[in-house]
């Protein structure tokens, strides 16, 4: 499964919302993502991947408007994570 | 007739003052009580922004060979309802002290105790043996025991958890009792401890902490900090207090509460205007009539803007010339401590003509519009005022507060 794929999973499962509507593109916001949802979506990922994913839901606004920026910064903290490890 | 209730006592522990004068002035300088903790784990370092009570000392208020029966929550809530209790000349009699209640509000308890003694259960190395007290210590209710047996209070007296609105529903719940003429007279409020390294973590997981200051209603708010501390109140009926010719703080003169029924941790403007509405017909006034809010004012996005909401909805027009302040900007939140230190906030305004300031403010946000008193205090006159709690778990309430008729007031 790709990356990708698993991220969508994870949102799907936590936050009960209908896999075809999870595109690159959909907005948080109108997916209505609950801010205490957000919450768990993150924590999951942060386990699964090892990452700490910044976030805080007073400022989420400009953080995460979709669900690709979401799966754009896992993907850049695990590189940042995997490059601290190389060094 | 209706029981009329006042205000007779008043007294606190907090990160911007150990008694109500150095509260007093901290408040209406707007010195902040905000600063960071330290905890080491793992190797390193951890930091939390947090509003810490310093050098607080338990042997001035009891004997100190019976302070290791108390955690730091009920601590402070027996030093602040001895200070109330003394402050309101109050002496209890055989039968008096059976007409007196004891009932604060406390969100979590012994935190402090719980932590403790996990880390000696569980950490590698550590004794595992769990202290006999530890129990005692803990339990949600022992700042109200702790308080009956410092003063030799025998009437009714429990503790009132509701998250960050503890206090004032134990403060509500207590007019109505003093109100229907089940009790004479009680000390009620609320005493809050739990900046353990457990706790503050756990507030950092639900990711709405401020990652420097508290700055309420403002531009670029970041979320809460959280402090400790607790107030107490002695409140009697009218007849009682001038009977007894005491000092008249202010008259409690009203109690909302409402719940969401929504959302765990999103509060929703419906349900806190219910409060609000709720508040204003207990107390007989109209919107109109109030002069000043305390706000719940968390300083996270979601509660300043609904909180705005929620006042908008139920002053109209009038909310634009109603100045509203978040003391927690001050002294952090306090959780079930929140809603007395607040309180005390808005009896003080009430004596002094003087609202309070919400510091750290930045500027006007668009969606929190009104006036926040920023950043310096502010003489106007202040006859009525609200106090709102919004609290996790959506459980709202509210308390309206008046000035001492001159008469009275001495």
């Amino acid at each position: 499964m790709s990356q990708f794929d698993e991220i969508v999973n994870i949102v799907a499962q936590k936050a009960q919302i209908d896999r075809s509507k999870l595109t690159r593109e959909a907005s948080l916001v109108d997916l209505q993502v609950s801010s205490l949802d957000m919450v768990d979506v993150i924590f999951t990922l942060e386990d699964k991947y090892g990452v700490e994913l910044p976030f805080n839901a007073n400022t989420n606004a400009g953080d995460f408007k979709t669900l690709g920026d979401l799966i754009d910064m896992v993907e850049k903290q695990l590189a940042t994570t995997q490059a601290k490890a190389a060094t | 007739m209706t029981r009329r209730i006042v205000i007779t006592g008043m007294g606190v522990i907090s990160s911007i003052g150990q008694n109500v004068a150095e509260f007093r002035r901290n408040l209406f300088e707007g010195r902040g009580g905000l600063g960071a903790l330290t905890f080491p784990y793992r190797g390193a370092e951890v930091k939390f922004p947090a509003a810490p009570v310093v050098d607080f000392k338990i042997e001035s208020w009891i004997d100190p060979k019976k302070a290791s029966l108390l955690d730091r929550f009920a601590q402070f809530a027996v030093a602040a309802a001895l200070d109330a209790l003394k402050d309101s000349g109050l002496e209890l009699t055989p039968e008096t002290a059976e007409r007196t209640a004891v009932i604060t509000g406390a969100g979590v308890g012994g935190q402090n105790t719980l932590e403790e003694s996990y880390h000696k259960l569980l950490d590698p190395g550590a004794s595992g043996r769990i202290h006999p007290l530890t129990i005692p210590r803990l339990m949600v209710n022992a700042g109200s025991s702790h308080i009956s047996m410092a003063t030799g209070i025998v009437g009714p007296g429990f503790t009132v958890a509701s998250a960050c609105a503890s206090a004032v529903h134990a403060m509500g719940v207590t007019l109505h009792m003093l109100r229907s003429g089940f009790i004479d007279a009680a000390i009620t409020g609320g005493a809050e401890s739990c900046l353990t390294f457990g706790t503050l973590r756990s507030w950092e997981a639900l990711r709405v902490m401020a990652p420097d200051v508290c700055r309420p209603f403002s531009r670029d708010r970041a979320g809460m900090v959280i402090g400790e501390g607790a107030a107490m109140f002695v409140l009697e009926t009218l007849e009682n207090a001038k009977a007894r010719g005491a000092t008249i703080h202010a008259e409690f003169a009203g109690f909302g509460m409402s719940s969401d029924a929504k959302d765990l941790t999103t509060p929703d403007a419906r349900g806190a205007a219910r409060a609000v509405a709720n508040c204003l017909k207990d107390a007989g006034w109209n919107p109109e009539d109030v002069d000043y809010v305390n706000a719940h004012g968390t300083g996270t996005r979601i509660n300043d803007l609904t909180e705005t909401a929620v006042i908008k909805k139920i002053f109209g027009e009038h909310s634009k010339k109603t100045p509203i302040s978040a003391s927690k900007s001050l002294f952090g939140h306090a959780l079930g401590a929140a809603g007395a230190l607040e309180m005390l906030a808005t009896v003080l305004a009430i004596k002094d003509d003087l609202a309070p300031p919400t510091i750290n403010y930045l500027g006007p946000d668009p969606e929190c519009d009104l006036d926040y008193v920023p950043n310096a205090a502010r003489p106007m006159t202040i006859d009525k005022a609200l106090n709102n709690s919004f609290a996790f778990g959506g459980l709202n309430a509210v308390v309206a507060v008046k000035k001492a008729d001159t008469a009275l007031a001495r």
